[in-house]
């Protein structure tokens, strides 16, 4: 009875801890490392090199934001989570930022307190399938057996959409893109549907990438952002201006390799803004002034970071699209930094 | 009179008077003073420990409630054993979850009995070959994890078995058994299911609607069976009074079978073979991957404990009973059945008890390979969906603990039945 109460009380106490945390920047900075969830692995996102160093677009984020804050971006606590534990990990304050290709939503901005800072990639779900099929178009797909990701919005599109369509499908749950992965390869489903992105990388991982197309239907808007707890907005403006700092970065010509020499002083009042010879924007969220180029410094620009890990010239290749800066008729656009 | 008084008088020595000291060091009070200071304890743990959570989901934002149970899933189940789509509430969802946990349970008890039986009885076996084979069995799966053997029987379904496409064509890769009648591929195996030509039509009760036709063959199957035991009783009584046992063989079979079949051929029963269709088999029962991976996982991996049980039963009867029997003229055959083995069950039932509670609550595992029990859709989906992580697992808590305590109250009934009667 004694030994059950002690280990009641240690538990609840470790409960309570997890949410004692309003001031999120604070902790970081006493930690001298930021918690960042990501996924399981998914190529070109998040996964880990052969050295065991994570890399990835989703990755990139928080280095950025290690680097802004603790002025170091290998200052990065990596906690895999699957769909299922990723609210809860957030939630609980296992990490203090959620940067894992997730879909913003209403319910789960407001119902389950997350605030999402930002899009970093607009997707969309889609279908993949095995050339044999010959099938064209997933209107086709009346009878197919699926795989999916449990706990996903995923879900929740591919029901609404076989539905509206009037067609029947058999699901197979699965709990992360890896076993969904060898489920596919294995044949025991004929579709996998998750975004797109998450198709092309998770095809260009296959021994033969070719033998499989993405069907042309996109069935969701999917915008996928980093996100943090809801009711610390000083934590929440850090991050979403470290992501706006990346973007604005593409779009006025700063990249990492030419921003020591930006830093020196240019005509242009944002540029110095941003890079901190101008103003004081740091200071205002509790930063030094050069918050922001140490971020852009950590992996480059948006533009720089997307090439590196997702773009036309790695295996997963991903072409801009809806991801190009609003001048090149995309949808990235940062507010002013001013 | 007045002798007795003086007697009580002098052996009931002077009461002392009652010191608050004397709660820690005497002995009659302090077992007392203990327990109440633990439960003490106890209470203000518990106490602390609901308001914690209280003050956390406040300060979370978050409110207690189980409305979510009424709103739409939006999410597909594979297996549905009643009406499900996702349009329909989590609640639904749950029930359905529900349903799937007890038809795995159910499921992987019988096959973890049978193979437990068959293999504590051969395991002593006098043939070598034929004992050390189970002592094989037992101790190979007893000491690998189940959630292992779960996740092997699903990988050798899903990598070795041949995909629907196989089948197709001139000259298929693959063939199905058994006459055309059973498909196994790596989404599962298909096998013809019974379909009446004559429908009954189906009852309402309450969240569930089954199927008349099937529910009047379950009530004909019971029916035969409690006729088939007075059949035996009246046997037994014949025998006890005259010494001749009445030959029962050819009525126990036509009061069991009789009236079934001529209800099947009434109801024009007939068999529905499962056929390629588009991408799948389509007709028949499908058995999915999740299903038999759970099932043989559950029911091969606790049959090795069963057969342990059953082992330890045997060898607890006593050797003279055997040779008293064998002196009788009883054949070890008739031994086994009518002497060892009803007095073995007294000490096999009770951790018998245990084995089908923990196969009940393993089949909460069943998320490892995509099966959609209680803990997938309720637990698992659900909860994750709406962000009622303590609504839905205390929900869940309950449920599984009413499902153990139903097993465990119907097995004790069964127990005490089988146990040692003393007169």
């Amino acid at each position: 009875m004694k030994k059950s109460v002690f280990v009641g009380a240690f538990a609840a106490s470790a409960f309570a801890a997890g949410f004692a945390q309003a001031q999120t920047l604070e902790t970081v900075q006493e930690r001298g490392e930021v918690n960042c969830g990501v996924s399981t692995g998914l190529a070109g996102f998040s996964a880990p090199d052969a050295n065991g160093v994570w890399q990835g677009f989703d990755v990139a984020v928080c280095r950025a934001i290690a680097a802004a804050v603790l002025d170091d971006p290998m200052a990065v606590n990596f906690v895999p989570t699957t769909g299922q534990t990723r609210f809860s990990a957030l939630a609980s304050g296992e990490v203090d930022i959620l940067s894992r290709n997730t879909t913003w939503t209403f319910s789960r901005d407001v119902d389950l307190r997350l605030t999402f800072v930002g899009t970093n990639y607009y997707d969309g779900q889609g279908f993949m399938v095995n050339r044999e099929l010959g099938v064209s178009s997933a209107t086709e797909l009346d009878g197919a057996t699926v795989c999916i990701q449990t706990g996903t919005t995923t879900e929740l599109n591919l029901a609404d959409y076989f539905r509206v369509n009037g067609m029947a499908y058999e699901p197979v749950p699965i709990e992360t893109n890896a076993e969904a992965q060898q489920q596919y390869l294995a044949g025991s489903c004929d579709v996998y549907t998750t975004d797109v992105s998450g198709l092309a990388a998770t095809r260009a991982s296959f021994e033969n990438p070719g033998d499989h197309v993405i069907l042309p239907e996109v069935i969701s808007k999917e915008p996928l952002g980093p996100a943090v707890r809801h009711g610390d907005d000083t934590w929440a403006d850090i991050v979403q201006w470290t992501l706006f700092a990346l973007i604005a970065a593409e779009e006025l010509g700063i990249t990492s390799a030419n921003i020591d020499s930006l830093k020196e002083g240019t005509d242009n009042p944002e540029i110095n803004r941003i890079l901190g010879t101008e103003g004081d924007l740091g200071a205002m969220f509790g930063l030094d002034s050069d918050w922001a180029a140490r971020a852009i410094a950590a992996g480059g620009n948006y533009g720089e970071i997307f090439s590196a890990t997702i773009g036309d010239q790695t295996p997963i290749g991903l072409a801009r699209g809806l991801n190009a800066q609003w001048t090149q008729g995309g949808l990235l656009y940062a507010p002013p930094f001013r | 009179m007045s002798t007795t008084s003086d007697q009580t008088t002098i052996s009931t020595p002077p009461k002392p008077a009652f010191r608050l000291s004397m709660l820690l060091y005497d002995q009659r009070y302090r077992s007392i003073t203990i327990q109440v200071f633990f439960l003490f304890m106890l209470m203000l743990g518990a106490a602390w420990l609901i308001d914690n959570t209280v003050n956390n989901l406040r300060a979370l934002g978050k409110d207690f409630s189980f409305a979510f149970l009424n709103n739409p899933a939006g999410y597909d189940i594979n297996q549905r054993p009643i009406e499900y789509n996702s349009q329909m509430t989590h609640g639904r969802a749950a029930l359905v979850g529900f349903l799937n946990t007890i038809i795995l349970a159910v499921l992987a008890c019988i096959l973890a009995t049978v193979l437990g039986v068959i293999a504590g009885v051969l395991r002593l076996s006098n043939n070598w070959i034929v004992g050390r084979l189970m002592t094989v069995y037992v101790e190979v799966f007893r000491n690998i994890p189940t959630l292992l053997w779960i996740i092997i029987f699903g990988a050798i379904m899903t990598e070795a078995m041949p995909a629907p496409s196989a089948f197709r064509g001139d000259t298929p890769a693959a063939s199905m058994l058994f006459n055309d009648s059973v498909a196994i591929t790596n989404r599962g195996v298909y096998v013809p299911s019974i379909e009446f030509a004559r429908d009954l039509g189906t009852l309402t009760i309450g969240p569930v609607s089954p199927d008349i036709s099937w529910l009047l063959v379950f009530a004909i199957i019971a029916v035969g069976i409690v006729a088939n035991k007075k059949l035996i009783d009246h046997a037994t009584a014949v025998q006890n009074a005259t010494g001749v046992r009445p030959k029962t063989w050819w009525k126990s079979i036509l009061i069991l079978l009789g009236p079934i079949v001529v209800y099947f051929i009434a109801l024009g029963a007939h068999l529905e073979y499962p056929e390629l269709r588009g991408f799948n088999f389509a007709g028949g029962t499908h058995m999915r991957n999740s299903l038999i991976a759970m099932w043989l996982g559950l029911g091969i991996y606790t049959g090795a404990f069963v057969a342990e049980n059953v082992r330890s039963g045997i060898l607890a009867i006593s050797r003279g009973q055997s040779e008293a029997a064998f002196a009788l003229g009883l054949q070890p055959g008739k031994t086994m059945r009518l002497i060892i083995l009803p007095q073995a069950l007294r000490v096999i039932i009770p951790p018998l008890i245990s084995q089908y509670l923990n196969i009940t609550k393993n089949t909460s595992l069943g998320l490892a390979v995509g099966y959609m029990d209680l803990r997938s859709t309720l637990g698992g989906i659900t909860i994750n969906q709406t962000g009622r992580e303590l609504e839905g697992m205390l929900l869940m808590m309950l449920i599984y603990l009413a499902i153990s305590l139903t097993i465990s109250g119907a097995m004790n009934v069964y127990n005490s039945r089988v146990k040692l009667k003393e007169r």
